[in-house]
């Protein structure tokens, strides 16, 4: 048996492979739903409903979704040229104890028009200033940036760890290590009344296609591309790969970062060091999910959502651990990295 | 200044280091095996979380300590068999490839725990390997209780480097897994066949990421618990390019970065109150960070490193 690269891929395959994928995964999971003796297919229903059954669980997970899709774009536009950022598990946390910080001791008291942008610069900002370092090490040393990114993300998180139980610690929480609360003004206007859903959803998905359009129509999205497809290829043709992978990392960095920020001003408040149940990593199955895809990120994001979300209310009902939501997103990123095989070869005998 | 001198000169500083050591031992040697082979293993944070947990499991449910070890080799392997299928068989991104791995076998990981444990407060625990006092060497003094009073696993961590060194630059196989890294065309010119080599390489080395994980469980701790592995796997992907792919310096770097681990930990009692405990916890991460930019221009990268082998392909 041998692979053959496929000379043109079908629409049908693009469209099918990541449903195929989910579909694999889920079936895969459900395995260990019966090996943990509940009946599958009950599980799998209550994960539905638990997600969207009633309006109070449908914004939950769109609440859910929202930093998803950020940090999905952010691995996205990353992964794309090629530029392995692991790292938006902390530069979401910079993004967010940045947003903390200026909000309590910079800018506090100017009005909601003008601090709620501000902010959520300071939050995209920290977010660069975190994998701009990273990068310069893989330009300066040849540092492969997956394990600096990485390792940054323990750093960052002890980071914050260290600002809320020190200068931005809040005294009213007795004793909790949290940091102190962004002003009210600072909090981004509900989307549904009576729910957790905010306005970030809106800024996500707007992002979603600004960045689709960067990618798609502009000279930086095609030299970004070019550098991920063939990094020499394109320093041939006239790239400045360095500059290139600067502004790639930039806009990575800066949408993880925003991530953080849109998280305290949406939901929280204020920052505790479990903000965020992985929001990073799942960024990168969602990116993954997408195929890269900067819109398919929505989808893919809403459906990571929906696992996480529904998995609690099933889990609960039927006694299998939460965990199963992991095991399920984790599965759907090696199946579809599978099933993207096979959408550019195909099995010759 | 003397309580510095105080913390150097305890032999708990020196017996310390070794037990830290152990599992990046492990997991060095595991990622420089793959690596050698050609193969980024990104999996090893998952696969020493399984290793970890099903080690316990298995000693949990009344296998030895030994037989746990084995099962956390063996699972390790399977995790390892799954990178290898998708990075050497289909040639898929190393990188998102270990990712999934990773993510896939810690979330595994998690969710068996769990249904096994599933809300006790205080994990069940087991009863785990005991110093060995090596006869003789151990009476010595300092150096004794420092270096020859370790668990079984520690002294078989410090065998397997010193055995793969000498497989790697001195027998056949050795040579094979050089070449496959290398360049796998001349290798298949020679007569080897470097998928063949490849898969064998990212299995013995999953096993031994296994092995590091479980030793945690098994020899360092008595129970499990998530995100025990905290970002050790990690951090020997850094030590590889510390040692400079070599197995030697590989157990010298691991046990340099030990001696700052468990100096840290001495310090910050020392010091407690005065600097925020959190700096030096960032120490072990950042130190692996410095090792990179320090090492990483100097060091000699396999160069079929992250290249999939096609036959016939170039």
């Amino acid at each position: 048996m041998r692979f053959e690269r496929r000379e043109h891929r079908p629409l049908y395959l693009l469209v099918l492979t990541p449903l195929l994928a989910v579909v694999a995964a889920l079936a895969l999971s459900g395995i260990l739903i019966a090996i943990a003796g509940a009946p599958v297919f009950e599980a799998y229903w209550r994960i539905l409903t638990g997600a969207f059954g009633s309006r109070l669980s449908a914004t939950e997970t769109l609440t859910r979704a929202t930093p998803l899709m950020l940090t999905g774009l952010a691995a996205a536009v990353a992964f794309r040229a090629r530029l392995w950022n692991i790292g938006a598990e902390g530069q979401f946390y910079l993004g967010a104890i940045a947003v903390a910080a200026a909000s309590a001791k910079l800018f506090g008291t100017l009005p909601a028009p003008a601090l709620i942008p501000l902010l959520l610069l300071v939050g995209a900002v920290a977010g660069m200033v975190l994998i701009l370092i990273p990068l310069w090490l893989r330009l300066r040393f040849s540092v492969d940036e997956v394990v600096t990114s990485l390792l940054m993300n323990f750093v960052a998180l002890l980071f914050v760890s260290m600002l809320i139980d020190g200068v931005l610690k809040d005294p009213l929480a007795f004793g909790w290590p949290q940091s102190q609360s962004v002003s009210d003004h600072a909090m981004l206007p509900k989307l549904v009344a009576r729910s957790r859903l905010h306005i970030g959803l809106a800024i996500a998905i707007a992002l979603a296609i600004i960045v689709h359009f960067i990618q798609s129509r502009t000279v930086f999205g095609m030299q970004s591309r070019a550098a991920g497809l063939n990094p020499a290829g394109a320093v041939f043709a006239g790239v400045q790969l360095g500059r290139t992978l600067v502004k790639v990392a930039c806009l990575s960095g800066g949408l993880a970062g925003l991530a953080g920020a849109i998280e305290v001003m949406g939901v929280k408040g204020y920052v505790t060091t479990d903000l965020s149940p992985g929001f990073g990593y799942s960024g990168i199955v969602v990116a993954m999910l997408a195929n890269l895809n900067p819109l398919g990120v929505v989808f893919a994001a809403i459906f990571t959502a929906m696992m996480f979300v529904g998995a609690d209310g099933m889990s609960r009902g039927l006694g299998i651990p939460t965990y199963i939501a992991d095991v399920t997103v984790a599965l759907s990123l090696l199946t579809m990295l599978i099933a993207l095989f096979f959408t550019q070869y195909r099995i010759r005998r | 200044m003397m309580q510095l001198f105080d913390i150097l000169a305890s032999a708990g500083l020196w017996a310390a280091i070794l037990r830290i050591a152990t599992p990046l031992i492990f997991g060095t040697l595991g990622a420089l095996v793959c690596e050698r082979a050609g193969v980024l293993n990104l999996g090893i944070e998952g696969i020493m979380t399984i290793g970890a947990m099903i080690g316990w499991l298995s000693v949990y449910h009344g296998a030895d300590l030994w037989t746990g070890l084995l099962i956390a080799a063996m699972v390790g392997g399977v995790f390892g068999l799954l990178h290898a299928g998708l990075t050497v068989s289909l040639g898929l991104s190393q990188h998102v490839s270990g990712l999934g791995v990773t993510l896939f076998a810690s979330s595994f990981s998690y969710y068996v725990f769990r249904l096994i444990v599933p809300l006790a407060s205080t994990p069940p625990t087991i009863v785990p390997f005991q110093p060995i006092a090596i006869p003789g060497l151990s009476t010595l003094p300092f150096v004794g209780p420092a270096l020859f009073t370790q668990t079984a696993p520690t002294y078989l961590a410090i065998a397997i480097a010193l055995l793969m060194a000498y497989i790697i630059f001195r027998t056949p196989v050795g040579l094979a897994i050089r070449m496959a890294g290398e360049n796998p065309h001349a290798a298949e010119a020679q007569g080897v066949n470097p998928m063949k080599v490849r898969y064998g390489a990212v299995v013995a080395g999953s096993a031994l990421m296994g092995m590091g994980g479980a030793f945690l469980t098994l020899s360092a701790f008595n129970s499990f618990f998530p995100t025990m592995v905290q970002g050790r796997g990690w951090i020997c992907i850094a030590l590889v390019v510390f040692a400079s792919w070599r197995p030697g310096r590989a157990l010298f770097g691991a046990l340099l970065f030990a001696f700052f681990d468990a100096f840290q930990l001495r310090l910050q009692t020392a010091l407690s109150g005065l600097v925020p405990y959190q700096l030096f916890l960032m120490t072990p991460y950042i130190l692996s960070i410095a090792a990179l930019a320090v090492m990483a221009r100097r060091a000699r990268v396999p160069q079929a490193l992250m290249q999939p082998y096609r036959r016939g392909e170039r």
